[in-house]
């Protein structure tokens, strides 16, 4: 029996129901826009050509390897720095420092994550490149490591505020009964809070690949834009080119239909199924976590 | 992202205590389906003849601007609209006709003549100014003069410390435009490949592809290793020009480049800058060009770093 609803309800419930499907409509329009338009590239170019070395897409160039393995250089780098930076700070906040600390820090952090990336580009060039260059006597600041550690910089606020929660959500009584038994604070932390909080602090990692792999502006600024390929472990300190700063550089002033612009659009093809990686794996750990402390719970 | 996903939990909710939710997709599609469909063709609106379209080159945009306000403020009764995007959407706009006049800092290729013909334009070509390419390193680099043949060593990767130019003993770092910039083709063909057609020379890859002006003389200014090049009118003081030579006849000469050097012929990395119109200009696209011909407009050319064109 469906108890008669006011006529408002309804109306509410046919706009959260419109806008809940607009989401997912949306989605599936621009994944079928950027296979309409990405797809052609693959007839037009031939695989081989792709896995060249070269990027040069005035002359037919079209070697994405460059472009592909300087984002990966990049957004390693920058994990590498934002991960251990990220997840200390939020275990300092969340277990380790006094309320009064925590109000200040907490809300600090987050404005540090609504800086506009471009402010950080900025910097980057015009300061932290020019003191890299100089401290590590470097032929230039603008290199792979100047846009690893902003990119860090975009990455710790996200991953901070994302494992806090996480971290805060765990039970007192986890932690109570820990140090009963006689753990240090450090072994309670280590040991029983951070695990508890596994799922949580997994997603804010994931989150801020997310942001540094899908960052453009910053990168388009400080790494240099030379589409190298690595020769060795000093990659990390020669300019390098990501595949972003490729489509944010090139889209303006292609010519609609041309095979580089196809081949902008299977760069980004390229970008949607890396972070679709990225998500899919953090969601299937995620959900393997949550059963088996699900089944240990009860 | 994380709104995203309330939302979608939101839309999977409302899926499970809904029965019409097919209903709502489809009225979506069938709204998506029906949105209006820009139209290419179609020409912007002529109600007075005092208006035209400029549209083309980021270099010359400035100076397409300086033109467009002067001649507005004599004739205030006319409108002239400018926009960038380069020289290939300029010229792709004029083959289209949607637009008056195309900006170029190339000139137009083969190809794109066919297009235009085939499209019904026949473009009549224009050369509005001149630019001159300056090549720019740090002030407290010692090098003061290169050859073209330098030059092109440096930028394909034959020469990288300053060493083997008399310099110091430091690394080059080169700076180049991105690729789809105007001045970034001008130099690949006027000085990598030194003019010659079969030519394949590339830059080298540890070229840094910067995406401004702005961003080439940041790196200038501070970097004594750093070699770059860019357009006479984005030089600043505190940037050292260095003087070229094209290295050929029996005592190479080396140019400082400035309006008169460009004029004359004697600097070697100097470009037209073009203006294309649709058929011989009619109306007020040739009042407006005629105007752009005057010492008056010509003046603008110099205040903006860019090259008069010598007046007949």
């Amino acid at each position: 029996m469906q108890i008669p609803k006011f006529n408002s309800e309804s109306i509410i419930t046919a706009i959260i129901k419109i806008i809940g499907y607009s989401a997912i409509l949306f989605v599936g329009l621009i994944f079928y826009f950027l296979l309409s338009e990405g797809l052609p590239a693959i007839i037009e170019v031939p695989l081989s050509e792709f896995l060249q070395t070269r990027w040069y897409p005035i002359e037919d160039y079209y070697g994405i390897l460059p472009l592909l393995v300087g984002s990966l250089v990049v957004t390693i780098g920058a994990l590498i720095i934002a991960v251990p930076l990220g997840l200390l700070t939020a275990i300092y906040i969340a277990e380790v420092a006094s309320r009064q600390t925590k109000e200040i820090l907490k809300p600090l952090v987050e404005l540090l994550g609504g800086f506009p990336s471009v402010v950080l580009g900025f910097l980057g060039l015009l300061i932290l490149s020019q003191y890299l260059r100089e401290i590590m006597n470097l032929p230039t600041g603008l290199s792979a490591l100047t846009g690893s550690l902003i990119l860090a910089g975009i990455a710790i606020p996200a991953i901070v505020s994302i494992s806090e929660d996480a971290l805060d959500a765990v039970p007192q009584s986890y932690r109570d009964a820990s140090l009963a038994l006689g753990a240090t604070e450090w072994q309670t932390i280590w040991w029983v809070t951070l695990p508890a909080a596994k799922s949580g602090v997994l997603t804010a990692i994931m989150l801020g690949i997310g942001r540094a792999i899908g960052e453009t502006m910053v990168v388009l600024m400080v790494t240099g834009n030379a589409p190298m390929m690595p020769t060795g472990l000093d990659t990390l300190f020669n300019p390098t080119r990501t595949m972003t700063a490729t489509i944010a550089a090139e889209m303006g002033e292609v010519a609609n239909g041309s095979t580089h612009y196809h081949v902008l659009f299977f760069i980004g093809i390229v970008l949607f199924i890396i972070t679709l990686i990225v998500n899919v794996t953090a969601s299937t750990f995620v959900f393997r976590r949550k059963k088996r402390s699900e089944r240990i719970l009860s | 992202m994380s709104s995203l996903i309330t939302v979608l939990k939101v839309a999977i909710i409302t899926w499970m205590y809904s029965r019409i939710h097919l209903v709502f997709i489809l009225l979506l599609l069938m709204l998506a389906a029906c949105s209006p469909q820009p139209n290419n063709d179609e020409t912007p609106q002529l109600d007075s003849s005092e208006y035209l379209n400029n549209v083309g080159s980021d270099t010359m945009v400035n100076l397409a601007l300086a033109w467009a306000e002067q001649y507005q403020q004599i004739n205030p009764s006319s409108t002239i609209s400018v926009t960038g995007g380069g020289s290939g959407t300029g010229i792709a706009s004029l083959i289209n006709k949607t637009t008056d006049i195309a900006n170029a800092s190339r000139r137009i290729k083969a190809v794109e003549i066919d297009n235009a013909q085939a499209n019904g334009v026949e473009p009549i070509e224009f050369i509005v100014a001149k630019d001159a390419i300056a090549v720019i390193v740090n002030p407290n680099n010692p090098v003061d003069q290169l050859t073209l043949q330098q030059l092109s060593d440096i930028y394909s990767g034959k020469i990288s410390n300053w060493a083997e130019l008399g310099g110091e003993d430091r690394p080059i770092v080169r700076l180049s435009r991105e690729t789809n910039s105007g001045t970034h083709v001008h130099f690949l063909e006027q000085v990598l490949r030194l003019g010659s057609k079969e030519d394949k020379t590339l830059f080298s890859t540890d070229t840094l592809l910067l995406p401004s002006s702005e961003v080439i003389g940041a790196e200038i200014r501070n970097n004594p290793n750093a070699i770059g090049y860019d357009g006479l009118g984005y030089v600043t003081p505190d940037m050292k020009v260095i003087v070229v030579s094209d290295g050929l006849g029996e005592e190479a000469e080396f140019i400082y480049p400035s309006a008169e050097t460009v004029n004359d012929g004697t600097y070697p990395i100097a470009r037209d800058l073009y203006m294309y119109t649709a058929g011989p200009p009619v109306g007020f696209v040739k009042t407006y060009m005629d105007w752009i011909f005057s010492p008056e407009a010509q003046i603008i050319v110099t205040q903006l770093g860019f090259v008069p064109i010598n007046s007949p």
